[in-house]
C-alpha cells in the first residue's frame, strides 16, 4: 500500500484542527503519512503536522494559495500525485478542502467520497446517513489515490510528539482564468470560538427574529465559557451570520453540553451537534425531532425560560 | 448574459427517508421535488438574465421522474431545460454525475454556470467544482451574493469566520448558498407557460459519455446503536433541571 496523505489547511495562526484530527486517523491506517500544507503558514506548521504523525510535510508557502482558492492547490497536488503516488488522500469536509477535492477528482478521475464519518483505508469508509442512525461502509474502487472527505471531529487529535521532514514544493497554477479574492471580512463574534466552547447554546427558527438572540447572548455571557450558535433557519433568515451556523453546512460541535433553544431538529443540524456530551433541548412543540436526542428536554416557552435561566446561573454563580 | 442551472431532483425533503434491497434510496413516484438548495441559484440567474437580456437554461440528470423538476425550473422562469435520463446513470457516482453534467454544458456554452452549494439529499458538495475543473472555468463555491462586474462577476462566498470578496473572468460557475436570495412562487402563467418551453432529453451516449462504472459500492448498513431516551420536563421545575444538568457537567 502506498502513503496516506492529510490535505491540511493552514493559516499563518497555524494549522486547521481538522488536519491533526485526520493525521491522528491516518496512524492507525498504517504505511507512511505525509501531509500536504500550501499557503502562508504551510513550513511553520510543519512542527505540529509532524507531532500529530506526518513523516514528511509537502509545504509551499506561495500566497496564490490563499489568493485563488481551490484550483492552484488541486493542480499541484495533483503534480506531487504524478511524483508519489499515495494511495489514499484524507481532506477535512470543509468549503475549502472540498473545493480542492473535487476539482482534484477531475484531474485524477479517482473516486471521491464525502461526509466520511471513519476510514478503515484506502479500500474502505464510513459515512453515516438519516441523522446518524444508520452507519453505511462504503467499498472504494478505481484508481489510486482514493480521496475523502471526513466530517470534522470525527476523531480526537492526539500528538505523537514526531517529527516531519519539509520537502518544499513550487506552485503549480494553471494558465487558464481563476477567481481572486479581492477583500476578506470577519464576522466572529466575541467569546470563545464555537468549536471550541464548553458549552453552546444555538437558536433557531423558534426565536423568530434577529433580537431574541441578544437573550442567548446573556446567557452565553452569564455561563462564562459558552458560544453562541444558530440552525440553518435562523441563518437563512439572515437573523445572525453563516459563522454562527451549526450542522451539514456549518460548523460541527462537541461541546460539554449543548443547549438548542426553538430549535426542531431537522437531519441537517442534527449532525452537527449530536456529538455533544450533553444535549439540552427547549421548544414548545412536544413533538419536535430534537427533544428524542436531548438528555433533557423541556417543553415550555423559551421566552421565559432562558431569561430565567441566566438569573438562576448568575445566582449559583454568586453564592 | 446566457446562464446554465444545474438542477436535482431529490426526494422529499420532508418526508422519511428509506433505504431499499439494493441499499439506494427508495424513490416513490409523485414524492420528489427540485431541490429546495436549487431554487436559489435559479432565482439568482432569473434575476440576472432579465437585468441582461440573456436566457437561462436548465440542466438536470435523474430519473423519468425528475421532469418534475425541470418544469417547476420553467415555470419559474427558465427558458428551455435539458433532461439527462438514463437507467444506467441509476446510483452513479460522483465523478460520473461530473462527466456527465459537464457534457450537457459544454453542449451549450453559458456565460456563467449556477449551481446549489449542495443538494438536499446526497449533500456530496463537490460535483460542481468537478464540473468547472472538466470545463477548465473558474470557479467561486459557497456564494452568499453574486453581482455581474464588467466582463466577469463579483462575489460573496462565506467562511469559517466571515466572508470573503472574489472577482473572476465570464465564463465560471458559482454554487450559491441557501439565503442569498428568496426565490419566487411560479405563477399560474409561469406554470402554463411552462409546458411549452422546450425540454430535450438526453442519455448518457448522446452525450458521449460511456463509462458509467461506479467506483463506490455500498458493502454494509448497519443501524447505529440507539441512543437513550432522555428526560423530559416541563413547567417550574425547568430551569432548576438545567442549572442542575450545567452544574453535573461542570461547566457552572
Amino acid at each position: 500500500m502506498g502513503a496516506t496523505w492529510v490535505f491540511a489547511e493552514v493559516t499563518p495562526e497555524g494549522p486547521h484542527p481538522a488536519a491533526l484530527e485526520l493525521l491522528t486517523k491516518a496512524r492507525s491506517i498504517g504505511g507512511d503519512i505525509a501531509a500536504v500544507a500550501f499557503g502562508p503558514g504551510a513550513t511553520a506548521a510543519a512542527l505540529e503536522l509532524g507531532a500529530h504523525g506526518a513523516d514528511t510535510v509537502y509545504a509551499s508557502d506561495e500566497s496564490v494559495f490563499a489568493d485563488q482558492p481551490g484550483r492552484a492547490a488541486a493542480h499541484t497536488l495533483h503534480a506531487l500525485i504524478g511524483r508519489h503516488a499515495p494511495s489514499l488522500i484524507l481532506f477535512a469536509g470543509t468549503y475549502d478542502s472540498r473545493d480542492v477535492a473535487g476539482r482534484l477528482q477531475a484531474l485524477t478521475g479517482s473516486t471521491l467520497m464525502a461526509n466520511a464519518t471513519d476510514v478503515e483505508g484506502p479500500a474502505r469508509a464510513r459515512t453515516e446517513i438519516f441523522g446518524g442512525t444508520k452507519f453505511v461502509d462504503v467499498d472504494l474502487g478505481g484508481p489510486e489515490p482514493r480521496l475523502v472527505l471526513v466530517r470534522p471531529k470525527s476523531f480526537a487529535a492526539e500528538p505523537t510528539g514526531g517529527t516531519a521532514t519539509v520537502v518544499s514544493v513550487d506552485a503549480v497554477v494553471p494558465d487558464s482564468a481563476t477567481a481572486t479574492v479581492i477583500e476578506r471580512h470577519t464576522e466572529a463574534a466575541s467569546g470563545p470560538k464555537l468549536e471550541e466552547a464548553n458549552v453552546v447554546i444555538a437558536g433557531g427558527r423558534g426565536l423568530g427574529g434577529p433580537e431574541p438572540f441578544a437573550m442567548l447572548d446573556e446567557l452565553a455571557a452569564a455561563i462564562g465559557t459558552a458560544a453562541v450558535g444558530a440552525s440553518r433557519a435562523a441563518v437563512d433568515a439572515g437573523w445572525v451570520p453563516y459563522s454562527y451556523q451549526v450542522g451539514q453546512t456549518g460548523k460541527t460541535v462537541k461541546p460539554e453540553v449543548y443547549i438548542a433553544a426553538g430549535i426542531s431538529g431537522a437531519l441537517q443540524h442534527v449532525v452537527g451537534m449530536k456529538g455533544a456530551n450533553r444535549i439540552v433541548a427547549i421548544n414548545k412543540d412536544a413533538d419536535a425531532p430534537i427533544l428524542r436526542i436531548a438528555d433533557l428536554g423541556v417543553v415550555g416557552d423559551l421566552f421565559q425560560i432562558v431569561p430565567a435561566l441566566t438569573e438562576e446561573v448568575r445566582k449559583r454563580a454568586n453564592s | 448574459m446566457n446562464i446554465t442551472v444545474l438542477a436535482k431532483f431529490v426526494p422529499n425533503p420532508t418526508g422519511t427517508p428509506e433505504l431499499g434491497p439494493d441499499n439506494l434510496l427508495v424513490r416513490t413516484a409523485g414524492d420528489g421535488a427540485l431541490d429546495p438548495g436549487d431554487e436559489y441559484g435559479l432565482e439568482l440567474a432569473l434575476q440576472l438574465a432579465e437585468a441582461s437580456g440573456g436566457e437561462v437554461t436548465v440542466v438536470s440528470m435523474g430519473p423519468d421522474e425528475a421532469i418534475a423538476g425541470v418544469q417547476r425550473a420553467l415555470a419559474m422562469g427558465a427558458h428551455k431545460a435539458v433532461l439527462v435520463t438514463d437507467p444506467a446513470l441509476r446510483g452513479a457516482d460522483a465523478l460520473v454525475t461530473a462527466r456527465v453534467l459537464a457534457a450537457a454544458i459544454a453542449r451549450q456554452p453559458a456565460d456563467l454556470v449556477i449551481a446549489g452549494a449542495e443538494s438536499t439529499d446526497g449533500y456530496t458538495g463537490t460535483v460542481p467544482v468537478t464540473v468547472a475543473e472538466l470545463l477548465d472555468m473558474a470557479s467561486v463555491t459557497a456564494a452568499r451574493k453574486l453581482e455581474a462586474d464588467g466582463d466577469g462577476f463579483r462575489v460573496e462566498r462565506q467562511t469559517e469566520s466571515g466572508y470573503d470578496v472574489l472577482g473572476m473572468p465570464s465564463p465560471a460557475l458559482v454554487t450559491v448558498t441557501a439565503g442569498a436570495t428568496e426565490p419566487r412562487y411560479p405563477s399560474l402563467k409561469g406554470i402554463m407557460a411552462a409546458k411549452s418551453k422546450p425540454v430535450e432529453r438526453l442519455s448518457a451516449a448522446d452525450l458521449g459519455v460511456n463509462d458509467l462504472a461506479s467506483t463506490q459500492s455500498v458493502a454494509a448498513v448497519t443501524d447505529a446503536p440507539p441512543k437513550a431516551g432522555g428526560e423530559i420536563v416541563s413547567g417550574d421545575e425547568a430551569v432548576a433541571r438545567i442549572a442542575d444538568l450545567l452544574a453535573e457537567a461542570k461547566v457552572i
